[in-house]
């Protein structure tokens, strides 16, 4: 983080988001592979992914436009897939600085993502909206054009590169997540206790009804609820880390 | 469905989406006192990026030894505290490095 001091906020936020970008553009390749399977022009699959931003409320919106559900199937599905982000909304709130005004505010929701939300709220200090919409920039171009490359040109790409990219996003939480833990206990036991509750709702079978989406709502709150009980935060600490 | 059809329920979705994260973050503007909730604010995104790693990581690539190579090489790389994009790219090329070679083999 320290390399970046001399940066603009802007410009430190384009670069935070080249990962997600790259990211995002190996995962919506797979959804634009899926949405032109399914019977969807290349430009309605690729208008999905612009007004949308998210992937697994995407995922089941398109199930549900092929299988030509109901529309109230699509709301009840989207606010139940999504309601993680009011959540995360909420989280990223506490640390707006004052140039986030309520226009700003209706700007940045908008790429209110996993992603985005994770590198925008483990930042260091008060967030500035400059960085916030260069860091919501590149993942949105990623998203949409990785959608519409993979609606119209999905077998192009060769296998293994398309199978490697698909690592990026996580190797990037890692850098994320590992450098905090390394340096706070508390961290590393909330996110081991993570983990361990993550990989258990997936391999153990009475937990099977449980979808993915729901299970990273689960385990996260779960770990973050014993950390904030076990080792809350003080003032000073939080002055540094929040 | 008819095209018309199609992108009223695109619409509908994308509403639904939007108003989802931006009513809280337009609407929320007090700071939060309670040191609790402060503290699992805190905690929140290291919790819930990894809830999102694992295990999921290792199926990432089609193959659980590229992806536990990629995953090495991103742990490493993170260790040493390289930039995001570093890290990445790093999984990236020893995930693709590892499918070369065993195709090789």
């Amino acid at each position: 983080m320290q390399k970046t001091k001399g940066k603009s906020p802007f410009l430190k936020g384009l670069i935070d988001g080249i990962p997600i970008a790259l990211g995002y553009l190996s995962v919506s390749f797979g959804f634009g592979i899926l949405a032109a399977a399914g019977g969807l022009s290349a430009f309605t699959a690729t208008f999905i992914s612009l007004v949308n931003v998210t992937s697994a409320g995407q995922l089941a919106g398109l199930n549900i436009i092929i299988a030509c559900g109901p529309l109230i199937e699509m709301i009840i599905s989207e606010f139940i897939i999504n309601i993680r982000y009011a959540l995360m909304s909420i989280t990223l709130t506490q640390k707006l600085d004052d140039t986030f005004t309520t226009p700003r505010r209706m700007i940045s929701a908008f790429a209110m993502t996993d992603e985005i939300f994770a590198v925008a709220g483990a930042q260091k200090g008060k967030l500035t909206a400059r960085y916030f919409y260069g860091l919501m920039l590149l993942p949105i171009l990623g998203w949409v054009l990785g959608t519409f490359l993979g609606a119209t040109a999905g077998n192009i790409l060769p296998e293994s590169l398309k199978n490697a990219m698909g690592l990026m996003l996580y190797a990037m939480f890692i850098a994320i997540v590992l450098p905090p833990a390394t340096k706070s206990r508390a961290v590393a036991v909330c996110v081991s206790i993570c983990a361990l509750l993550s990989i258990a709702i997936r391999f153990i079978p009475l937990f099977s009804f449980i979808t993915p989406g729901f299970s990273v709502i689960i385990c996260a709150v779960i770990a973050s609820l014993f950390a904030a009980w076990r080792f809350p935060v003080n003032t000073e600490e939080e002055n540094e880390n929040v | 469905m008819s095209d018309f059809k199609v992108y009223i329920y695109i619409l509908v979705m994308a509403l639904v989406t939007y108003l989802i994260r931006a009513i809280p973050f337009v609407l929320f503007r007090k700071q939060i006192k309670s040191r609790f909730i402060k503290s699992l604010l805190y905690y929140l995104p290291y919790a819930v990026l990894t809830a999102m790693t694992i295990p999921d990581i290792f199926t990432a690539t089609g193959n659980t030894l590229t992806a536990a190579v990629g995953c090495l090489a991103a742990v490493i790389f993170a260790l040493f505290g390289k930039s995001l994009l570093t890290v990445a790219a790093a999984a990236c090329a020893a995930a693709f490095a590892c499918d070369l070679l065993m195709k090789l083999i």
